[in-house]
């Protein structure tokens, strides 16, 4: 909402010395939040006149440019009386027009110092200014400003007749303050924050009803409570609207438009309450306020034609819809050039049903964001009398006798409220005397019994409906910079939860591990699972879709945290990144099967049941930890080459990880795209299945613009977080002296380490303290589907030095039960 | 290796003659004192007290020396040979300090190598933000709420006072699941988290609710340096007996000073918000200038605050419909936006580099913020 400071002050009496930041500080902390000042013509210094061009010679150039060399009468503001000779390339003025110019050693908005200069083969002394030039609203035609021929004289200080120097303040206001909507509203404040006197502007004397006036009738009075209908005769169209008027439209941000049309939008301005204008000859038969038939067509003034609902409130006559009443009149019965009967339509509307309208037909108008937000239903009469008096006054009409008043306005509910809840509520010592004043200070009725009072909000306050509502005001009129700072006592909250210390815990794993942690878009499609060569039974498939999704390449809510990390990966290698290990948490969901959620009432908690109902309806959801490894893995350097990434450095993430967790786990391989079907491991945990890792298939690495080889890891993290364990046991170690025994054992190509690792650890018994595989070899002379592996096995007793034979012993138990488990032969 | 005594040849000493022993004493002591490194100290030794040295000659004739000249001579010998062993000791002490200490000087290093063979791993500045405002707040004794992403639309808006007609409902341009009539969204803010906490704990005299949410909400805002169709918000909820807007003030200040520094307080100024009644909107002293000669700042642009958030104390509309008994209990409720937080805390100009995922943004941030 943009008003001028000027009109502010016509409405209450302002302290003089008053500045307009002490002004705006003042409504900031009442509410009205300051968005902007706008000063017209700041920034512009120097002769700024009225000129009348007297001569214009137009004077083709190489460059297929006019341009215009004139003379131009700036009366004695040049000093010497004489025309002024000045070059100008706009074409939308000529001789005889009146225009604005700035001369030598003047300067426009953004230091554009005015010299006398050569140009075009003469010396231009000055400049005939566009609105662009000034800084004024340009009316798209970027033209010379042209000043009427009744305007000032030449030679006069133009910034008067700009309206320069006068102060627009531009307020962001809140839903809750739609009466601020208004110049009305805002000056009422600004009373309110000086305690100084307000004149109301809908506070006027209005002729009584009548049955001479226009008939109305009203079928739907929840709908529309009041209408108000006045007209006038003879009106002459052709009447420009006063710069006055059109320049404090402008300044307000809306556009003049004819003297009809801004009369009507002067005054909702003025006191918040949209007027509608008819053209009365294009009438047929009575008024009518109902609900639109389903289906019914109509076309509004925009020019669109519209299918309407049931819940729209239409304003017909005998021809059928003339109006979407409240939100936007029809083209039918609109205002034109040549409209000389008008009727006048001030009428009230329910708030929700205009909201819904002007949601459903997507018509976003001054009009319907003040009636969608609350307008003050008793000024009905007052604004149309406002809008009859102008047109009179303006238009040369003449006020026609008959006054239409059908309904009678809501009457706000009273709110009983202890005295003391402000007290309470802010923490601040308000007194009682103090929240009766500042209650009715904000146009309450207010009687007091004991310590409750009751309160009646004024009529343009349609927000204020509970205790609490009341409770602001009085705080804000108290002031919020009043309110002390108090810490409360009695927080007695039990830490984080064990999963939030331990999701922080796999943060940090793996951040020392050298992943570099991303945060992505959770949304993907179609296009996603081709990428990832997902078959298309793929349950990852499965999404929870999105009604309203920004991308129509996008349209669904994830089920992996793959994707956005592989292009997080492929954009670092993008950029030059020799290689990146990366890890991200990602929400991911799967549909619910259970339909529909539950919209419940808000005047009562959902039962248990209900709420159950609630929550079963909304998506499975879980975290995921991904893993991407792409390029090198370590770099090259001074100590040799690099090393890319691998599956291998895929499993070693996930059992870093683990292990830091406590987390026994199994690996087995498995195919699953995105994975390579054979370097893909199955990481499981007891029953429960955790994930996947290895390396990626060649085609995903191609898809995502990453190195082949590129590895990644995919672990249910909830999951492992609800594997790891309470308490680690403490370990117990013998520090007797340790036996070594090497063994080397030729198996089948397909026999796994872990299997053969298994049979040993199981042979060798109680001795074996741990078992590590040290080489892999092949070779022609093993066998082309065989393979030597070689393993450290170390002994050692919990209370003696082992002796030879005892070590020997379990050595020889544990390569028996691999030969008997694995077929594996020791190496001679 | 050669040195003066490489060649030396032992001439035979009679040890009754003390000048000659002294001559042998002497020659020792010379050649010990030349022994330029360890390997020649070693021939030195050699000469000069190994067996065939003239000094150890001589001592193996004392014994066919008449009884009468053997003590003496044995004495004269007995000396010779006690200097020239603690000179060779000495030197030997002094060449092998002068020997290590070459070997390490020549075992010296360019310490400048990279050795940045591993890269760095780093965490998320969402992530560590988000563990820092929590960790300021659970050493207050509030504890940290979570909730589902995509959320019922009930406790996404109807349970906070949005109403399916509130206008505050087009301004939150909200992404709803498929179908649409399904009433589920993705959550617009971590608000439905505190609906959910008040929900299903409840609130009672020995426990009252305090409760920090920080997480991920989506808007459908289009992408670019100020927007994101994803962030993260962290909001706060105290229900209690007695709970004033002194009390969020409260916590707002102290907050506002673990996060920006000492000093560092807020400012409220009257908004709206369906969830709360009375409503702030609040405002940070800038942590840059502190407010003061702010013209030039660039983290406030001039205004001597930071617009942060919102707050209020919680409408007892929705404290009826989330089951607490509104006559007893009263509560305040703030959010704030994380990312922008972190904005204006790092200086960061971009909302876009918060979700490109480049290494070289996160690794800056190491692992905690
Ligand atoms: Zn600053």
């Amino acid at each position: 909402m943009k008003a001028p400071v000027s009109w502010i002050k016509e409405y209450v009496d302002l302290p003089a010395d008053l500045t307009t930041e002490a002004l705006t500080d003042r409504l900031t902390a009442l509410g009205l939040k300051l968005e902007a000042i706008e000063a017209a013509g700041a920034g512009i210094q120097g002769p700024l006149v009225i000129g009348r061009v007297l001569t214009q010679e137009k004077e083709p150039q190489k460059n297929g440019k006019v341009i215009n060399w004139c003379t131009v009468d700036v009366g004695d503001a040049n000093g010497t009386g004489e025309p002024q000779g000045i070059v100008c390339g706009a074409h939308n003025f000529g001789p005889g027009d009146k225009v604005v110019v700035i001369l030598p050693g003047g300067v426009l908005p953004g230091n554009f110092q005015i010299a006398a200069r050569k140009t075009y083969g003469h010396v231009s002394a000055g400049m005939i200014c566009s609105a662009a030039e000034l800084g004024l609203p340009d009316d798209g035609a970027h033209g010379i400003v042209v000043v009427p021929t009744d305007g000032p004289e030449p030679g006069t200080d133009a910034r008067e007749f700009l309206g320069f120097g006068e102060e627009v303040i531009e307020f962001e206001i809140n839903p809750d303050r739609a009466y601020a909507l208004s110049l009305r509203g805002i000056a009422r404040e600004a009373a309110l924050g000086f305690e100084a006197p307000y004149r109301d502007p809908a506070l006027r004397e209005t002729p009584a009803a009548n049955d001479d006036g226009y008939p109305v009738v009203i079928d739907d009075a929840i709908g529309c409570p009041v209408f108000v209908a006045r007209s006038v005769s003879g009106f002459d169209p052709a009447t420009p609207t006063p710069e006055w008027m059109a320049r404090r439209l402008e300044q307000a941000g809306m556009r003049p438009i004819s003297l009809a049309v801004d009369v009507t939008n002067y005054v909702m301005l003025e006191t918040g309450r949209p007027i509608h204008g008819y053209d009365r000859d294009t009438l047929r038969g009575p008024l009518r306020v109902r609900r639109a038939a389903e289906g019914e067509r109509m076309t509004t003034l925009d020019g669109t034609e519209r299918t309407l609902s049931a819940l729209d409130l239409v304003v017909t006559d005998d021809s059928g819809v003339i109006g979407l009443g409240g939100v936007m009149g029809g083209a039918t019965t609109e205002m034109s050039a040549t409209t000389t009967n008008v009727l006048i339509e001030a009428a009230h509307w329910d708030a929700v049903s205009m909201f819904r309208t002007g949601k459903r037909h997507k018509i976003s108008s001054e009009a319907g964001k003040r009636n969608e937000r609350g307008v003050d239903p008793t000024i009905c009469e007052a604004a149309a009398d406002r809008v009859v008096e102008l047109l009179v006054e303006l238009g040369g009409a003449t006020a026609e006798p008959g006054v239409t008043v059908v309904g009678v306005p809501p009457q706000p509910e009273p709110i009983e409220i202890g005295t003391d809840l402000p007290a309470r509520i802010s923490g601040m010592p308000i007194p009682a005397e103090t929240t009766i004043a500042h209650l009715e200070a904000v146009g309450c009725a207010v009687t007091v019994a004991g310590d409750r009072a009751t309160a009646t909000p004024p009529p343009w306050r349609p927000d204020i409906t509970q205790p609490y509502d009341l409770v602001e005001e009085v705080v804000r009129i108290v002031g919020y910079d009043q309110v002390p700072s108090v810490l409360p006592r009695r927080a007695t909250g039990r830490g984080l939860t064990r999963s939030q210390r331990l999701r922080r815990r796999v943060g940090r794993t793996l951040a020392g591990a050298g992943l570099v942690e991303v945060i992505s878009f959770p949304f993907v499609g179609e296009s996603t699972w081709e990428a990832l060569g997902l078959p298309a039974d793929d349950p990852r498939r499965n999404t929870v879709g999105l009604a309203n999704p920004l991308s129509a390449e996008a349209p669904a809510y994830t089920t992996t945290v793959l994707p956005g990390l592989l292009e997080a990966a492929g954009r670092n290698l993008g950029r030059g990144a020799p290689g990146v290990a990366l890890f991200e948490t990602q929400t991911v969901a799967t549909p619910s099967e259970a339909g529909a959620a539950p919209i419940y009432g808000v005047d009562r908690r959902p039962t248990d049941a209900e709420l159950e109902a609630l929550l079963a309806a909304i998506p499975k959801q879980w975290t995921e930890l991904g893993v991407v490894l792409a390029g090198e893995h370590e770099r090259a350097g001074w100590w040799g080459p690099a090393r890319p990434a691998g599956w291998q450095d895929a499993l070693a993430v996930v059992d870093r990880l683990t292990t830091e967790l406590g987390v026994e786990i199994t690996v087995e391989s498995a195919a699953v795209m995105p994975w390579h079907p054979g370097r893909c491991a199955k990481v499981t945990a007891g029953e429960t299945v955790l994930g996947f890792a290895g390396e990626l298939h060649p085609n995903v690495c191609r898809n995502y613009g990453l190195p082949e080889r590129s590895a990644a890891v995919v672990l249910d993290l909830d999951a492992l977080i609800g594997l790891t364990p309470a308490v680690t046991p403490g370990p117990t170690f013998s520090t007797m002296p340790l036996a070594k025994e090497d063994v080397a054992l030729v198996v089948d190509q397909a026999v796994t380490v872990a299997s053969v690792e298994a049979a040993l650890r199981e042979g060798a018994g109680e001795l074996l303290e741990s078992i590590r595989l040290f080489d892999v070899y092949v070779s022609e002379q093993l066998g082309k589907d065989k393979k030597s592996l070689a393993f450290a096995l170390r002994f050692r007793a919990p209370d003696r030095t082992l002796t030879a034979e005892e070590t020997a012993a379990a050595r020889d138990a544990a390569v028996a039960r691999a030969a008997e488990r694995t077929g594996a032969v020791q190496r001679a | 290796m050669s040195g003066p005594n490489t060649d030396y040849d032992p001439v035979e000493v009679t040890p009754l003659k003390a000048e000659e022993v002294d001559a042998a004493r002497d020659a020792a002591l010379a050649a010990i004192a030349a022994a330029q490194d360890l390997e020649e100290l070693k021939q030195v030794r050699i000469d000069h007290v190994g067996d065939r040295s003239a000094l150890a000659l001589a001592n193996r004739e004392i014994g066919a020396l008449p009884p009468a000249a053997r003590k003496e001579a044995g004495q004269r010998i007995g000396q010779a040979r006690a200097a020239v062993n603690k000179a060779l000791a000495e030197r030997q002490a002094v060449l092998e300090a002068e020997h290590e200490a070459r070997i390490l000087v020549e075992e010296a290093v360019d310490v400048t190598l990279p050795t940045d063979r591993c890269p760095t791993g780093g965490r998320h500045p969402l992530t560590t933000g988000a563990e820092l405002i929590a960790d300021i707040f659970v050493a207050m004794g509030w504890e940290v709420a979570e909730g589902p992403v995509i959320e019922a639309e009930w406790l996404n808006f109807d349970a906070l006072n949005l109403g399916p007609d509130h206008p505050a409902r087009t301004m939150q341009d909200t992404f709803w699941t498929e179908p649409a009539e399904n009433h589920l969204v993705l959550r617009t803010h971590t608000s439905p988290v505190q609906a959910r906490t008040m929900l299903t704990r409840g609130v009672t005299e020995d426990a009252p609710i305090y409760v920090v949410c920080p997480g991920r909400v989506f808007r459908t805002d289009e992408y670019d340096a100020t927007h994101s169709p994803m962030f993260h918000q962290v909001e706060g909820l105290a229900i209690d007996e007695g709970i004033t807007m002194a009390h969020l003030k409260g916590t707002l200040d102290h907050f506002a000073s673990q996060m920006f520094g000492e000093g560092i307080t807020t400012r409220f100024r009257p908004s709206y918000f369906p969830f709360t009644e009375p409503s702030a909107e609040v405002d940070l002293v800038c942590f840059v200038c502190r407010g003061i000669d702010s013209e030039d700042c660039r983290t406030c642009r001039g205004e001597g605050w930071i617009e942060w958030g919102g707050c209020g104390i919680v409408n007892p509309r929705v404290l009826r419909a989330c089951g607490v008994d509104a006559d007893r209990f009263s509560g305040f409720a703030f959010g704030m936006g994380i990312d922008r937080t972190l904005m204006f805390r790092h200086g960061l100009e971009d909302l876009r580099t918060l979700f490109e995922g480049d290494v070289r943004f996160t690794t800056a941030f190491g692992s905690e913020i």
